[in-house]
């Protein structure tokens, strides 16, 4: 079975600047992967080309064993995601809002859809209430319900529990990992949450510079680094030039 | 091409419009302010016009109004609803979707048409009232004239959208700006004679100088100017297809250089 997204040799290049640097990964069914890294590094500019946003400079980006930029509709339609600046229209409601994504994703039986991610995001009762008057961890629910409008099979969520409350934050997780290992389907997730990365992805990619540093699961990342905590991983992961971070303390 | 893509753009105007009141008010607020503006000077002109002088101000004049502020709707109405979702900050949900580019572009075409024509008929109902105005005094001259105000309005509504891909919300002044400076030059209210000769010269690259011109033709001397329509209809055709093109060159552009998360960021 090939994996759910292949990306190799992936490069980003502006006028010599190159923000991300012959990545290459893969993400198969079922599994949670983690994209780390300091600010610039380049996760956001690998999920802005996965979204197919920003066409690559190198490299090819498979998603379902196809690749994007080829069949980039009928990827989409099977794929979502949520992220921290992504806001949804202010002016419209949060079913008018789910309402335009579940048309545009192509979602048969909309309103029972819709209802039931109503149910299930804690959203109930706000369904005729403006978006834009909707607390920070609301709008995340709703950012993330519009993200699971299409059942998709590849999640990618950069930074979606960002500015939410731990209590809130560790719901939404819960949630979003029970929904994806209900239909085998697979998750990148950034953040700068360590914990959060801890508690909910099986496999880690470090990426700094624009290159992957390191990459493994949590206990051959502990095992490389000889450090039980992420957050010391993470710094020495990511410190330094790439050679030299790639090597274990 | 799939239709659900395309009703999805109309919903998401149509509950914006329903939600906001400002933007429902601003289809009608604009051109009824216009319209009383223009109609007091029209006024004005027909009483102090000389008894053999016989223009037909009221068509001249507030007829020329009406239509203009269908090609200016339309162009609006293009223009705001892209500009929506940068304020909104909707883009990246917007272009990470399925939605194909040409979806895009023809849902906006249809949005504008429907905004258009209600703002169109709103206007025409309230000058019919109002100047006892009577459109159809145009004749058949009114389909070409309509048809190619509606493909300059979106011409002019999709270089601005190319323009702010490619330059970023900052731009964002161009929607209202451009169609002002076209004005003019399109010698909406007055011959284009009237202008200095330069801006006569550049007038001549205008369509809806042509298409006002031929309008005055039909309502001051009864005569249909085949030539007018045909200039008007050539330059729309163009500025259409460098506007759809322009727009769909910006967004690849946009692609390749990472600009379309510059207007979700930004």
């Amino acid at each position: 079975m090939p994996p759910i997204l292949k990306v190799t040799n992936l490069t980003k290049a502006y006028k010599g600047l190159t923000v991300v640097d012959h990545i290459s990964f893969q993400v198969d069914e079922g599994e949670v992967v983690a994209l780390l890294g300091p600010n610039g590094a380049g996760k956001t500019t690998t999920i802005h080309m996965l979204l197919s946003l920003i066409k690559p400079s190198e490299g090819s980006i498979q998603v379902f064993g196809q690749e994007l930029f080829a069949h980039r509709e009928e990827i989409l339609a099977r794929m979502n995601f949520a992220a921290s600046y992504g806001n949804l229209p202010y002016n419209l409601s949060v079913f008018e809002n789910l309402n335009v994504f579940a048309l545009l994703y192509g979602v048969s039986n909309r309103r029972a859809k819709i209802e039931a991610l109503l149910e299930e995001f804690s959203l109930t009762r706000f369904r005729r209430q403006r978006t834009g008057a909707l607390s920070t961890g609301e709008q995340t629910r709703l950012g993330l319900a519009k993200a699971f409008i299409n059942q998709p099979k590849l999640l990618l969520l950069d930074e979606p529990t960002a500015s939410l409350d731990p209590t809130i934050a560790r719901d939404l997780r819960a949630l979003v990992c029970q929904k994806m290992k209900a239909v085998q389907g697979a998750i990148l997730w950034t953040s700068h949450n360590m914990r959060e990365i801890e508690r909910v992805c099986d496999r880690i990619i470090f990426l700094r510079q624009g290159r992957i540093v390191a990459e493994g699961t949590l206990e051959a990342l502990r095992q490389q680094f000889e450090k039980q905590d992420l957050e010391e991983i993470f710094l020495v992961a990511t410190a330094g030039p790439p050679e030299e971070a790639a090597r274990p303390a | 091409m799939n239709h659900r893509h395309i009703a999805a753009m109309l919903l998401r105007n149509l509950y914006l419009l329903r939600r906001s009141q400002y933007r429902a008010f601003s289809l009608f607020y604009w051109a009824t302010v216009e319209l009383f503006l223009w109609g007091f000077v029209t006024l004005w002109l027909k009483d102090i016009a000389t008894p053999d002088a016989r223009v037909n101000l009221v068509v001249t004049v507030i007829g020329a109004l009406v239509f203009w502020d269908l090609f200016f709707r339309v162009q609006q109405s293009v223009t705001l609803a892209f500009l929506e979702d940068i304020w909104s900050r909707n883009m990246l949900n917007i272009f990470a979707s399925p939605l194909k580019a040409r979806e895009l572009v023809l849902g906006y075409i249809l949005l504008s048409l429907l905004f258009g024509f209600i703002s169109f008929g709103f206007v025409a109902v309230l000058a019919a009232l109002l100047y006892a105005l009577k459109i159809w005094t145009l004749g058949f001259y009114i389909l070409p004239f309509a048809v190619n105000l509606l493909f300059f309005g979106w011409a002019l509504g999709f270089i601005i959208l190319g323009i702010t891909i490619r330059y970023g919300p900052s731009v964002e002044i161009l929607a209202w700006s451009l169609p002002v400076l076209v004005q003019p030059m399109s010698a909406v209210f007055y011959p284009v004679s009237i202008l200095p000769e330069p801006l006569q010269k550049v007038a001549q690259f205008i369509p809806t100088m042509h298409l006002f011109e031929g309008m005055r033709a039909v309502v001051l001397e009864g005569r249909f100017d085949v030539s007018h329509v045909v200039w008007a209809s050539l330059l729309t055709a163009g500025y259409f297809a460098l506007g759809i093109g322009f727009f769909y060159w910006m967004l690849s552009l946009a692609r390749q250089r990472g600009l379309l998360s510059r207007l979700v960021t930004d």
